[in-house]
């Protein structure tokens, strides 16, 4: 007798100490997330970190691009679409018709920077225009030298340096500037190594290149960064321009896109707290812009008043 | 010069362009090799086989887009090939030589031409939505052993093609049916052949990354499928998403899993010749 009620305190005890608590802990379930190619590098490193605060739940990332993760998120295949452009609007007369709401969330800025060699006394500043005419496909071979591009520039050559054409950078910057994605002059030094691309324009006077801007604070005594016209008059890319979007064309918000449905489970929840708190550190040891603070504590607002509204 | 040394400088002309041409390719293969193993080779460990993707180049793995593409291999193969083979008997020894069969004959080379992409919004919207097996491995495989099945097809058509027709006609003089002929006579004596389509045809299938990125295959899984209807991601994916990162500790891991990827394919490759010698020693009339 004495021992069967030492068994059954023990389980009572084991019960009232395990049950309820891990369950209020160890979150369960599949976060399914897909779309842009841009944004999968923050999404893929937030879930990474998310597997050591909550292993059980799983998280998976595709990438079949803005427009394609929207397909899928219009039909409720998805709870959080990736998006390197706010949402179109025949994507959300899919979403209606579907019976889907959502909430959008700015995670990141995707920034490039037109670099020269400090030595260039000479460039002021871009235009857009002179961009996409040193670096057209009808430039290759053409253009050689910088007083092609301005007439009271150097009689010299002018070197290119660039992202390889598989690169999302590479994508972005030829549709910024030329109007096409992936459509470039060919005659530029091309390098998946962004540091090749800094020791090429660090040691070529006459050099001129483009990469991530992330990557150009940690090279800024190398360098020399050039301020672009996109209509407005020269602006120079700073956390400042970037974020309120003065920088243009040449830096654009990244989102994220929570469905509404997925957002009254908790694993979501957790998932997208978790990847706003960590965005700022995440997103700029991948290559991006964090946005400023208080853009931050705005996401966060955003989301809890959303969730909020949903009950 | 008078026309018999025309006609010599004319043939040494085409010999040497022969030459280089089939040259052309070996050597285009060695120079993209070598290069990918300097890059990679280093960094090929057991550690880089059994991580899961991640942020950090040094810490970042394949294991779950390299079980993703066995899976994908293991059900394409068991789809694809009783299909294919079975096809290919059809159309060899049963159909009727007629305006159907040529019909037939005519789509099955033209599907063998369509590109893969369109293979993938078929299985999209085929498999994954109206079947509703979602983005799994099986939607993939499936939509994988439609794309191999036109080369298995012609392959089985072409291995039984082979098999002289007096074989066939002294099984039917002892009285054989027309399936115990193909059972026992033109299958083993065209197995070899009908093996290494198949095998070839899915070391194409273990390349191909557009119509899976379609279906919806995954970029960052971190499990391996368990079942047929989970989430997977595949190699060829992986290797694609790692090249388009800033970062060159990625483009090293992209060489890494390339070299994995071509050891799979070789050793598929090399079954297959395996395979044909085997059953080409064991058929003798």
């Amino acid at each position: 007798m004495k021992i069967n009620a030492i068994i059954l305190l023990t389980i009572l005890i084991l019960s009232a100490c395990g049950g309820p608590a891990s369950q209020k802990e160890q979150l369960s379930g599949t976060i399914r997330i897909d779309g842009s190619s841009t944004v999968y590098p923050i999404t893929e490193a937030v879930a990474e970190e998310f597997r050591v605060v909550s292993p059980d739940v799983k998280v998976t990332v595709g990438i079949s691009g803005t427009g394609g993760g929207f397909k899928k998120f219009g039909r409720g295949e998805t709870d959080i679409s990736d998006a390197s452009r706010p949402i179109k609007q025949k994507e959300i007369d899919a979403c209606n018709e579907n019976g889907i709401s959502y909430v959008k969330l700015e995670v990141a800025y995707d920034g490039l920077a037109v670099i020269v060699n400090p030595e260039n006394d000479w460039v002021d500043h871009f235009t857009v225009e002179e961009l996409k005419k040193l670096w057209e496909p009808d430039a290759q071979g053409v253009i050689m030298k910088w007083n092609q591009i301005r007439p009271e520039w150097p009689d010299e050559e002018v070197h290119l340096f660039g992202p390889g054409v598989a690169s999302g950078t590479y994508d972005y910057f030829t549709e910024a500037i030329i109007g096409e994605s992936g459509s470039s002059r060919g005659d530029f030094t091309a390098s998946e190594d962004d540091n090749v691309l800094v020791q090429g324009v660090a040691g070529d006077k006459y050099g001129l290149g483009f990469f991530g801007l992330a990557y150009f604070e940690e090279n800024a005594d190398k360098l020399k960064l050039v301020p672009v016209d996109g209509g407005n008059g020269p602006v120079a890319p700073s956390i400042e321009t970037v974020s309120n979007g003065t920088y243009t064309p040449l830096s654009r918000p990244l989102f994220i896109y929570v469905n509404s449905r997925a957002a009254k489970r908790k694993e979501v929840q957790k998932f997208v707290y978790f990847y706003i708190q960590n965005a700022p550190a995440l997103s700029k040891e991948v290559g991006y812009v964090p946005l400023p603070e208080a853009k931050y504590k705005e996401q966060t607002e955003n989301f809890s008043s959303f969730l909020s509204g949903l009950e | 010069m008078n026309r018999i040394t025309l006609n010599r400088i004319k043939d040494k002309g085409f010999l040497v362009t022969g030459i280089i041409s089939t040259f052309i390719g070996l050597v285009l293969l060695l120079i993209f090799m070598a290069d990918i193993f300097i890059e990679g080779a280093p960094r090929i460990s057991w550690k880089f086989i059994v991580s899961l993707p991640s942020r950090i180049p040094e810490r970042a793995g394949i294991y779950t887009a390299m079980m993703g593409s066995v899976w994908v291999l293991i059900l394409t193969t068991i789809i694809s090939f009783p299909i294919g083979v079975s096809a290919g008997i059809y159309l060899e020894e049963y159909a009727k030589q007629g305006r159907l069969s040529r019909l037939l004959e005519v789509n099955i080379s033209n599907l063998a031409g369509v590109p893969s992409i369109i293979y993938g919004l078929l299985g999209l919207e085929i498999f994954a939505r109206v079947m509703r097996l979602g983005s799994s491995v099986l939607a993939g495989s499936i939509t994988l052993a439609l794309l191999i099945l036109p080369i298995i097809i012609v392959a089985t058509r072409e291995s039984i093609k082979a098999v002289p027709q007096s074989i066939r006609d002294a099984s039917y003089a002892l009285g054989a049916s027309k399936w115990q002929t193909i059972y026992r006579q033109v299958l083993p004596a065209s197995f070899g052949g009908i093996l290494t389509g198949v095998i070839l045809a899915l070391s194409r299938a273990v390349g191909e990354a557009a119509p899976l990125i379609v279906v919806g295959a995954l970029a960052y899984v971190p499990f391996a499928p368990r079942s047929p209807l989970d989430d997977f991601s595949i190699l060829p994916i992986q290797i694609f998403n790692w090249i388009s990162r800033p970062q060159h500790g990625f483009i090293v891991n992209a060489a890494a899993a390339i070299i994995i990827l071509l050891i799979i394919t070789f050793a598929m490759n090399g079954i297959a010749i395996y395979l044909r010698s085997r059953w080409q020693k064991r058929v003798s009339w």
